[in-house]
């Protein structure tokens, strides 16, 4: 796995070598990690110059890690030859060298041969990539779920295990962002999860279709209005794991991250309780869910089959 | 692929002159051109009209091409406010997209090159529709209009998959949007009477002899490409009349609120959508077919394979369409299908990629212009390709679905796939075309520069997509900043390199020096080469004899 990486880095820094060194000055491409290193646990978000997947936090994207590897190995393998064939054969075959080009046209067994070994490659891709779609697909049994509800252009988390607490998460502009602000990625209100908790999330829209994508979690499902979509996310460790919508969804899309922050059990609860009191005291004015989050409930699609 | 003699007879009993009866009677000399107006505006010539459909998509790729730089200088570091606002950007990446593929690729190798190889392949006087192909044309420049109108009210921002209920009429409810669906329509229309004509030419004016096994893998690839036009286009036409009749006319046929399905759309938008990828990747097929065979100087290894791979390549185009929906709530086992499905169609382009090595295999190779274009192609379409086979596992698609690492993809297949093979079917085909060659030198630059510039722009986003940044972002969190740079850059160079086409055209059509018929040599052997340079306006008045 490591080898396919250094051959796919090596190839590129052939490509940008010329470049690479005035790229490598800009402003501002250190600068968001050194703020996120302050944050506690985790900080699950992308970093410059990255060239892989993000590092994976649980078993889901390890697993799409493990699969993306083993398909990278065999890609860049196969590229490779038909690159080095090339060259041979431009070589070697240059009118120069060969001024009497033959003329032969078939060979069946040759072929048959990259018809059937193309095949084969295929099967061994085939077997852990049906594997881990079922793997991803559902949680039998989860340990408590979220309905998340896409909005223009915010997300609505609420709890449904949790006495319906409903939380809003919108994008902080960088003029209002607190110290450890994180560009495009920050949100005032963060999505709660328990750590090591296996999480049934429901996706849902109000107005366009949009998409929950959060890397480092391996996860990511459109939102979509009038349907509901089930997918499940377990975080290892305590942390904040970064998204972003990535269904475009009008003028601010670029502008409604996704935050995740999982905590301790004991923690996640007294955060649960704390919400849920405030909420009584000061009701958020009934979250317009709008018509269609709430006509599409929990039924349709979604746990129900 | 197939030797010929010229019939012995005069040529008065030529089919297919109906519609120009003015030629008859010259046999030797069937240059009498009508007068500007009568030939470039109500044109019926297939060569008068592919050289409108080429110099069209000039126009329709400079203005896309333009719009690119404008995205890639927004994007070359964070917080430009080059494009304003969100809907501007989003209209701009909607109409780049749209510009494109049927502005600029479909135009170029679909009307362009294959109205003017296709009947001088198979050895026919003309197309079998000549009226027919001037309205194809002339459906395009109006449908351009229209996309240009949509592209300077800002008003379509919907992404150009068209996706409901952002492009209804409650998110987008500006004109501009109907503009751009109307433009399709034209399009649409256009590329759907083209393709009729293209199947009624090629399966019905082949010169004698010329059996459908015989016949070049040009005129195969445009046959496959016209079938895929014929069955897709008129489901995106369906789609979008409903989408029209969603925002204007009170239907909801993709409106949740009153039972309608937005997946409904992405499932007729893919239908379409997905047999539109061949459609523009096939004719690049058979033109890089046709150079790597003439510079090898050598018959295309394993013709029939060739011919059967692009057939499969066509049907199973049309069983594979919900893999651009994996997340989109359909049912992990019909995910499953879709994904093994499109894992399939890695199989006939492997025979392909292959065939035109084994092809160059044993040859005695030039490296011209236009072998340069093929053999790039052969290597960058081979690297969009397997990362195609990545794309096409779902659980992968989950971290990649909507990434730059699709942008990265599509654009290796299209812009370094389709676009390499339309440049290698200008160099080849220049001199034949227009009677002037090309100069070697600059066009030499012309490819290098584009190499590395679009290599530079593209390849980088593949980091970018694993890393996670979504596509059709004005702007970005920090961390993306160092690729994106480097992906400006590249998007620069080649933007140069765009500069340096337009120079060598200047120096071909400025060039004194007069195109031999075939100045390939012996490479070159389709009924093309049998003609001067450039063909008469009228050309095979006499049947060739194709054994």
């Amino acid at each position: 796995m490591q080898l396919a990486k250094r051959l796919f880095a090596a190839l590129t820094v052939f490509m940008v070598a010329p470049l690479l060194a005035v790229s490598l000055v800009l402003p501002g491409a250190g600068t968001a990690f050194a703020q996120a290193g302050a944050a506690p646990g985790i900080v699950a978000m992308p970093k410059p110059w990255e060239m892989g997947m993000q590092p994976a936090q649980n078993i889901l994207k390890q697993r799409i890690i493990d699969l993306h590897d083993l398909v990278l190995v065999i890609i860049t393998v196969i590229t490779i030859f038909v690159g080095v064939l090339l060259l041979y054969v431009i070589y070697r075959f240059s009118a120069h060298r060969n001024p009497v080009p033959s003329q032969t046209s078939h060979h069946t067994g040759l072929e048959i041969a990259w018809t059937v070994i193309p095949v084969l490659i295929l099967v061994v891709m085939a077997i852990p990539s049906f594997r881990l779609i079922y793997f991803l697909d559902r949680t039998p049994a989860p340990d408590m779920t979220i309905k998340v509800t896409a909005h223009q252009w915010y997300w609505q988390y609420t709890y449904p295990d949790h006495g319906d607490l409903d939380i809003e998460s919108r994008y902080v502009r960088e003029d209002e962002g607190k110290p450890g602000h994180i560009r495009l990625l920050s949100v005032d209100n963060q999505m709660v999860i328990p750590a090591g908790k296996k999480v049934r999330i429901l996706t849902a829209s109000a107005d366009v279709i949009h998409s929950f994508f959060i890397p480092s979690l391996g996860i990511q499902r459109y939102a979509i209005p009038g349907r509901t979509i089930e997918l499940w996310v377990t975080a290892d460790k305590p942390g904040v794991y970064y998204g972003q919508c990535n269904q475009i969804c009008g003028t601010d899309h670029s502008r409604m991250p996704i935050s995740v922050r999982a905590m301790s059990e004991p923690d996640f609860k007294a955060w649960a309780a704390k919400e849920k009191k405030s909420a009584s005291v000061a009701p958020s004015g009934g979250t317009a869910t709008g018509i269609l989050a709430v006509a599409s409930g929990f039924t349709p699609q979604g746990i129900q089959r | 692929m197939a030797t010929t003699t010229h019939d012995d007879a005069h040529g008065h009993d030529a089919p297919g002159g109906g519609a120009h009866g003015y030629a008859h009677g010259h046999d030797d000399h069937h240059d009498h051109k009508p007068g500007f107006v009568a030939r470039w505006l109500f044109s019926t010539n297939h060569k008068d009209i592919g050289t409108l459909y080429l110099c069209f998509a000039v126009v329709g790729g400079l203005v896309g091409g333009v719009l690119s730089m404008i995205m890639r200088a927004q994007l070359q570091s964070p917080h430009n406010t080059i494009v304003e606002s969100g809907q501007e950007w989003n209209t701009i990446v909607t109409t780049h997209g749209l510009l494109m593929i049927f502005f600029s690729v479909m135009p170029a190798l679909i009307g362009g090159f294959g109205n003017w190889f296709i009947p001088l392949m198979i050895g026919a006087p003309d197309m079998a529709f000549p009226r027919l192909n001037n309205i194809s044309f002339w459906l395009l420049p109006p449908a351009f209009v229209l996309i240009c109108i949509g592209l300077f009210m800002g008003e379509s921002g919907s992404g150009w998959t068209l996706y409901p209920p952002l492009s209804n009429a409650t998110y987008e409810s500006g004109m501009g949007m109907d503009c751009t669906l109307f433009a399709l329509h034209l399009a649409g229309a256009s590329s759907i009477l083209g393709a009729m004509n293209f199947i009624t030419t090629i399966f019905n004016m082949r010169a004698p002899g010329m059996t459908l096994h015989k016949m070049p893998l040009f005129v195969w690839s445009e046959l496959v490409t016209a079938w895929l036009l014929v069955l897709a286009v008129p489901v995106l036409a369906g789609a979008i009349t409903m989408l029209i009749c969603d925002r204007n006319f009170g239907t909801a046929f993709f409106d949740p609120t009153q039972g309608g399905d937005p997946v409904l759309f992405q499932h007729l938008f893919w239908f379409f959508g997905h047999p539109e990828v061949y459609i523009m990747i096939l004719p690049g097929f058979g033109i890089i077919s046709h150079v790597i065979s003439t510079f090898s100087k050598k018959p295309i290894f394993g013709y029939l394979g060739m011919v059967y791979a692009m057939v499969a390549i066509g049907v199973v185009g049309f069983v594979v369409w919900a893999h651009h929906m994996y997340l989109s709530g359909i049912d992990v086992d019909t995910r499953a299908y879709f994904m093994a499905a499109t894992m399939v169609i890695a199989v006939p382009t492997g025979i392909k990629i292959f065939s035109w090595i084994a092809t160059m295999w044993g040859g005695s190779i030039e490296l011209t212009t236009p072998m340069l274009w093929a053999i790039g192609f052969l290597f960058l379409f081979t690297l969009g390709g397997v990362t195609g086979v990545v794309c096409a596992n779902a659980g992968i698609d989950y971290s990649i679905h909507n990434t730059y690492y699709i942008v990265a993809h599509f654009h290796y297949v299209l812009s370094l796939g389709a676009v390499f093979s339309i440049f290698a079917g200008i160099y080849y085909w220049i001199g034949k075309m227009s009677g002037r060659q090309y100069p070697e030198f600059w066009g030499k630059v012309h490819f290098w520069v584009t190499f590395v510039g679009v290599n530079l722009t593209f390849f980088p986003q593949h980091f970018l997509g694993l890393s996670g940044m979504p596509r059709r972002y004005p702007d970005y969190p920090d961390a993306f900043a160092g690729w994106n740079a480097v992906s400006s850059f590249g998007a620069y160079l080649s933007g140069l390199a765009m500069l340096v086409f337009l120079y060598v055209c200047f120096k071909t059509f400025t060039s004194k020096e007069q195109c031999a018929d075939n100045p390939w040599g012996e490479g070159a052997t389709t009924l093309e080469w049998t003609q001067t340079s450039p063909p008469a306006f009228h050309s095979h008045l006499e049947l060739p004899r194709v054994r």
